[in-house]
């Protein structure tokens, strides 16, 4: 049964990962790649990582692609059709991907990895113990630093999304 | 761990999307497809992240708290990247990469 979930999934995951590269209209592709988050919220669920598919669902799925959406109706038309590249550059590129993709399976499917054969699953107060632990291992100051880091970013959007358009009109009007 | 699913296949899931996300990198011309192209590569990282987790140390929760914290990054990053593109459309009125020169200094 997981099996044959894992293999839809993933048929999912790569099908609509390849249509949203390729795709020629930029709405499209944004929905193609909330389409791909879904799945891989899908695959942490099978994985028995509840939290983190919430996770992966609310933010890349409720947020992310939020953003990406309005971004790209403040800045292009619905009918506009993307420019394309030259079928030369994208043959090159092609190649060159499945060249480092070779080079990545093989390099995987020559190691022999330890599996350790479980059925765990993590409840989220022991993800919540291990962040705000300060103790060896513990992840009290990358939580830290990562809130710091996301007040900066907001702060940063904010001031670079404004714009200096509003203070010029203002000395203007003065 | 996934029943019956060995970590190999994962494994080429995740290294197939990687690749995807490099070649939408190398070929779009368009920065918020970009954007998209770096969303996967993250992603692809990210469920590495969790499956070495569950499948070679079941019982310490390290990737899980650093997928978090990837997580976190991307979601700062693709704020500020719309920022940039929204505030670079009012200047040249253009998101093509070709279009973008003020940046260059």
């Amino acid at each position: 049964m997981e099996r044959i979930v894992f293999y839809i999934l993933a048929l999912i995951i790569i099908i609509f990962a390849f249509a949203s590269v390729t795709s020629r209209k930029m709405l499209r592709s944004v929905i193609y790649l909330l389409f791909v988050l879904s799945g891989i919220a899908g695959v942490y669920f099978l994985i028995d990582y509840n939290f983190l598919a919430a996770i992966q669902l609310t933010i890349y799925a409720g947020g992310i692609i939020v953003l990406i959406i309005f971004s790209v109706l403040l800045v292009h038309h619905i009918e506009m059709r993307l420019e394309i590249a030259k079928t030369s550059r994208k043959i090159t590129t092609g190649i060159a991907c499945l060249l480092g993709l070779g080079v990545f399976l093989f390099t995987i499917y020559s190691y022999r990895f330890n599996v350790v054969e479980n059925s765990l699953t993590t409840n989220v107060d022991e993800i919540g113990i291990k962040l705000l632990s300060y103790e060896a291992g513990g992840f009290i100051l990358p939580f830290e630093v990562i809130s710091v880091l996301l007040l900066a970013a907001m702060i940063g959007a904010i001031i670079i999304a404004k714009g200096n358009k509003l203070s010029e009109n203002n000395n203007q009007t003065k | 761990m996934i029943p019956g699913i060995t970590i190999y296949e994962l494994f080429t899931v995740t290294s197939i999307l990687f690749f995807i996300g490099v070649y939408g990198f190398i070929t779009r011309k368009n920065l918020i497809s970009v954007l998209i192209s770096v969303e996967l590569i993250l992603n692809a990282s990210v469920i590495n992240f969790v499956v070495i987790n569950k499948y070679l140390y079941p019982d310490i929760l390290q990737g899980v708290l650093f997928s978090i914290f990837i997580i976190a990054v991307a979601a700062a990053e693709t704020a500020l990247a719309v920022s940039i593109i929204i505030n670079l459309y009012r200047q040249i009125n253009s998101v093509e990469v070709k279009d973008i020169e003020t940046m260059k200094y």
